[in-house]
């Protein structure tokens, strides 16, 4: 296979130190087995995320993006952009489209960036790297550097919001996407048939915000975890993981449950099945471990 | 009432659906719900907002000016997406919801003590410190963003998690100590502030 080539986002949340750092350390292990190389956006910044919205206006906002691009533009030219986080993903993706659709918003957000020496081409698809995986790879190819095939382990596929909607990954449908399972299926694991709660909505940045509600959901994404027989949930977003695996105590403390589940990116998934350190794979990001994941990657 | 919602009010008198049309992002597309109520039941949220979706779009059809931006409603959006993933006539709720919100704090009616408008401002003001965000400084934000008494128990509240994070390097105390940013910080800064220039030239008020 021709070795493949993107322009990486990487997103705050991943940075070192970072709550999504141990996504980033798995998702270079992983890019390294499917022989993908991620060229960093040099001096990327923020993109506001979906949250920014109180303080900023659509223009400042869509500069922030606007950056990211034409940095790209300049210095990966003819590269994808291609971004790890949910909510870079859709954020860029969100003002690439609305830059081209609106020939003013498109010109001032042009000026602001000629205040930094820029300038927008905006000719670049944005994608997700779960796109990458399945739509630019496919299964059949990233199913064939499985060397730990991690059987016997039941996983569900939580999919969760904004790698879902409103974009989505080519043929699936936002009420049952399928990919995340056929991705554990591909990794010799076994998905969680109908995992009632694999698109429901973990508060996001509310669990900052509205902690009381946002907990009432994640309760019922782990509590239908639970009921499907899985050992751990696999997720493509940050702060789907983030939520869903930190709360736990306090849920417990609140409703009287006793929950303990593992809650794991696909980039972790897929490091320990090509036969990867549980290091390498990032296993030791685990607030809650991933116990049989473990022990694969130490035998 | 600020200067700039009292020109807003003159100049529109009792057409909110034009000054929404005009002025929030996507507002356009108000006009084109037809009260279904498929957002309302979609809303992961539903049954904690002041008004739904669908509420909003018909307030603002019907002149609620005051009502529709003082209404916790827009505050309350995960940003899940099902609203518009759904809506039958296409509309982006989601994007006229972030839009409305941001109008309502700037005409300083949004309301005063609800957190997700407080969260969402300490968001912004954190990222555009230094052109990415500060994790470690935004929560402790957080937690005291309703004052030091609540600020000490919110992080004693907290303080398991923040173990589990540090623990696992999710968390550093050295982003105390300046932590991550644009390198071009000021070309950063120029180009967000003449965004804004734009943007308030755009929302200004004034009749010409």
């Amino acid at each position: 296979m021709a070795k493949k080539e993107y322009s990486f986002y990487p997103g705050c949340s991943s940075q070192k130190g970072a709550s999504s750092s141990n996504y980033l350390n798995s998702v270079n292990t992983m890019c390294e087995e499917l022989d993908i190389t991620l060229n960093h956006i040099p001096d990327w910044n923020c993109c506001s995320a979906s949250i920014g919205y109180a303080g900023g206006g659509e223009l400042p906002r869509l500069a922030l993006s606007a950056r990211n691009i034409a940095l790209s533009e300049e210095h990966n030219p003819g590269q994808e952009i291609v971004a790890t986080c949910a909510a870079c993903w859709l954020a860029t993706r969100e003002s690439s489209e609305r830059l081209n659709e609106d020939n003013s918003l498109m010109a001032e957000a042009n000026e602001a960036l000629a205040e930094a020496g820029l300038k927008l081409k905006n000719e670049t698809p944005i994608k997700h790297m779960v796109e990458v995986l399945i739509e630019d790879l496919g299964y059949e190819e990233i199913g064939s550097k499985v060397k730990k095939p991690l059987e016997g382990i039941k996983i569900a596929g939580y999919v969760g919001c904004q790698t879902n909607r409103p974009f989505g990954i080519a043929g699936e449908s936002f009420e049952n996407p399928k990919y995340l399972d056929k991705l554990v299926e591909t990794m010799g694991a076994d998905p969680v048939e109908n995992y009632d709660k694999k698109v429901q909505c973990c508060g996001g940045a509310l669990a900052f915000s509205e902690p009381d509600k946002s907990q009432n959901m994640i309760k019922g994404i782990i509590e239908a975890a639970y009921d499907g027989g899985a050992d751990m949930i696999v997720t493509p977003c940050p702060v789907c993981q983030m939520n869903v695996e930190v709360y736990q105590d306090q849920i417990n403390a609140t409703h009287g449950t006793k929950f303990k589940m593992p809650v794991v990116y696909y980039s972790t998934l897929m490091s320990v099945a090509y036969g990867r350190s549980a290091k390498d794979s990032a296993l030791d990001g685990q607030v809650i471990p991933a116990k049989q994941l473990q022990e694969i990657a130490d035998k | 009432m600020t200067e700039l919602n009292a020109a807003m009010v003159e100049r529109y008198r009792s057409n909110f659906l034009k000054e929404v049309e005009a002025n929030v992002e996507e507002g356009e597309w108000v006009k084109m719900c037809m009260q279904c109520g498929v957002c309302a039941g979609s809303c992961p949220l539903g049954n904690a907002w002041e008004h739904t979706p669908q509420k909003i779009f018909m307030m603002v059809r019907a002149g609620e000016r005051e009502a529709v931006l003082n209404s916790d409603a827009m505050w309350m959006c995960t940003s899940c997406y099902n609203c518009i993933a759904r809506c039958p006539r296409g509309l982006p709720i989601t994007h006229i919801m972030h839009g409305l919100a941001h109008y309502a704090k700037r005409m300083g009616l949004a309301p005063k003590e609800q957190p997700t408008a407080k969260f969402a401002q300490l968001f912004w003001d954190n990222l555009v410190k230094k052109g990415r965000v500060n994790e470690l400084k935004l929560g402790i934000s957080l937690y005291f963003m309703n004052g030091f008494s609540e600020g000490i128990k919110t992080s004693l509240k907290m303080k398991d998690i923040g173990l589990g994070m540090l623990k696992t390097k999710r968390m550093s105390p050295m982003e105390m100590l300046g932590g991550h940013g644009v390198k071009d910080s000021a070309g950063f800064q120029k180009m967000l502030k003449k965004a804004q220039e734009l943007e308030d030239k755009r929302i200004s008020g004034s009749t010409d």
